[in-house]
């Protein structure tokens, strides 16, 4: 599939899920597409319906009633589509581990391709993901 | 005519957090709303038990990466009310500081997304624009952009250094000469008029009868404001007036923002001010906390953010009660959505700024097969791991 891939990595369009964060790590996603960081200068755009991204952007620790959505929003994606999972909750669930409403790692809910911790990541360590997404979907 | 039911959600394109509603409507008009909330629950209030104060208070920093300063000062305001803790001045003028940048970055924050909902996205990529000059000033200060960490119990945890001030006043000068550009705008733009202008009204009495707070309450003339009526570290050595205005409108919660953007920035001149003349330490050590209980309230951006928190002596709290202002400002879209066009009312349930990460402070699941609520069954885990704890395995 890797002239599919390359065609794809021209212009990846996202879709953003959040799956019970604190809002930032979603705040800093917005960020990103506002003029001081421009994201839209590597032809990524936010979509509105999961049935037209290439990309699954997941944040927050995933809860009991978040967690079939999830699922679900995964199934109506047009496949290939790849998840990246932002933020420290996703990768360690962060302060929230001894939740009593956490129920499964995100790992469990839907196949993740990338991982970028931190609370919440800065808007230069997401694009520096976004720009290896896009070197591996070119060779 | 017939009814029509329109879901909004959870995932939908202009909503960044995960909400429900459900809007009844009849013909253009919305009749009726109903919402479902819980998406976010993360059990704050148990995790915090299980913590020590300190952690606790960054534990609460994550209750809503906007308000990460107003839940802190709440947090260790409620800390220190159970001692009746005094903290030295320049922690004073520091939490104060801290606290109107973040006011000036959460309005900023909504204006942008209010342009966006109205379809006005110039406004969004302005206001986001000169939204970053704070979030440096931010990084300035405490070394972070969003969770800054900066809250202790009897004092702030970082100083500001006296070699930065004359940077912070300079971005400071920008911010200001942009925020009177914006608000000229708000004041001019016929596109903004047009869509805002006696949009999802609010009445005076309704304010008041909904228990609204903060910017919500404000616009509709009820002149709540924690910062002037329980003044507390700097802000009763400060000069600043509360803004408010009448119609109740999205319009005047609009300009309502856009001034209190104006008054931060000269809460945060004084502060500065004040800071390169004032020396001291800027944390008492505390030792110990005693039992008893204590509440914290702070003028969060979004109106009146609320602490309780009892101890028993020990190094954690026993209990740890939050409410954020959001809890009693969402009801108010039942005054504020019906009787308003479809087109209106996505902007109407935006206007009064809802937190839904940290409103859900509780949930309840309902499964659609059987009745029961599976809320009893997390009550019996509970029970369940707090007896497996006590047991020591």
């Amino acid at each position: 599939m890797s002239w599919y891939n390359k065609r794809l990595a021209k212009s990846l369009w996202v879709f953003h899920v959040s799956a019970s964060p604190c809002n930032n790590c979603d705040i800093e996603i917005l960020d990103l597409l506002t003029p001081k960081y421009d994201i839209e200068r590597f032809g990524i755009k936010l979509v509105g319906s999961i049935r037209h991204a290439d990309v699954m952007l997941v944040s927050g620790i995933v809860n009991q009633k978040i967690e079939p959505r999830i699922k679900r929003l995964y199934s109506q994606a047009p496949k290939p589509i790849f998840v990246v999972a932002i933020g420290s909750c996703m990768s360690s669930q962060g302060v929230f581990r001894e939740s009593y409403n956490r129920c499964k790692e995100v790992k469990e809910v839907v196949p993740v391709d990338m991982w970028i911790p931190g609370c919440p990541p800065k808007p230069e360590a997401m694009i520096e993901g976004v720009a290896k997404l896009i070197g591996v979907l070119n060779e | 005519m017939t009814k029509n039911r329109i879901p909004l959600g959870p995932f939908h394109p202009l909503l960044e957090e995960a909400e429900y509603f459900e809007l009844q409507i009849e013909g253009e008009t919305v009749v009726d709303l109903d919402m479902e909330i819980g998406w976010m629950h993360r059990g704050h209030e148990y995790i915090s038990e299980q913590k020590n104060f300190t952690q606790s208070i960054y534990l609460v920093e994550r209750i809503c990466g906007i308000c990460s300063t107003s839940h802190p000062i709440a947090c260790v305001r409620a800390i220190e009310d159970i001692d009746n803790l005094e903290i030295p001045i320049r922690a004073k003028y520091i939490r104060s500081l801290v606290g109107e940048l973040e006011r000036i970055h959460s309005h900023l924050l909504w204006l942008g997304l209010a342009g966006h909902f109205i379809g006005y996205d110039t406004v969004w990529m302005w206001a986001w624009k000169y939204r970053e000059t704070v979030l440096e000033m931010m990084e300035i200060i405490s070394g972070n952009r969003n969770h800054y960490g900066m809250m202790r119990v009897g004092g702030v945890g970082k100083d500001v250094k006296p070699k930065d001030i004359p940077d912070l006043l300079d971005k400071l000068d920008m911010i200001d000469e942009k925020m009177e550009m914006i608000a000229k705008v708000a004041n001019d733009d016929p596109v903004l008029k047009a869509r805002l202008k006696g949009v999802g009204v609010l009445s005076h009495e309704q304010a008041i009868n909904y228990c609204a707070t903060g910017p919500t309450s404000r616009a509709s003339g009820v002149p709540g404001d924690v910062r002037r009526d329980d003044p507390h570290d700097a802000y009763g050595m400060l000069d600043f007036d509360v803004i408010t205005a009448e119609n109740g409108d999205v319009y005047d919660k609009l300009v309502v923002r856009v001034l209190e953007i104006l008054e931060s920035s000269k809460i945060i001149r004084q502060c500065l001010d004040k800071l390169s003349e004032v020396e001291g330490p800027i944390l008492n050590n505390v030792e110990e906390i005693s039992p008893g209980e204590g509440i914290g309230r702070y003028e969060a951006p979004r109106g009146e953010v609320f602490h309780y928190i009892r101890s028993d002596g020990s190094n954690r709290p026993v209990r740890h009660k939050v409410r954020a202002p959001s809890y009693v400002n969402i009801p108010t879209y039942e005054a504020s959505c019906k009787g308003i066009s479809v087109s209106d009312a996505l902007i109407t349930l935006a206007s009064v700024d809802p937190c839904y990460c940290c409103t859900e402070r509780s949930l309840k699941i309902r499964s659609d097969s059987e009745e029961k609520p599976d809320l009893l069954e997390l009550s019996k885990q509970k029970t369940e791991r707090i007896r497996r704890e006590y047991n020591g395995n």
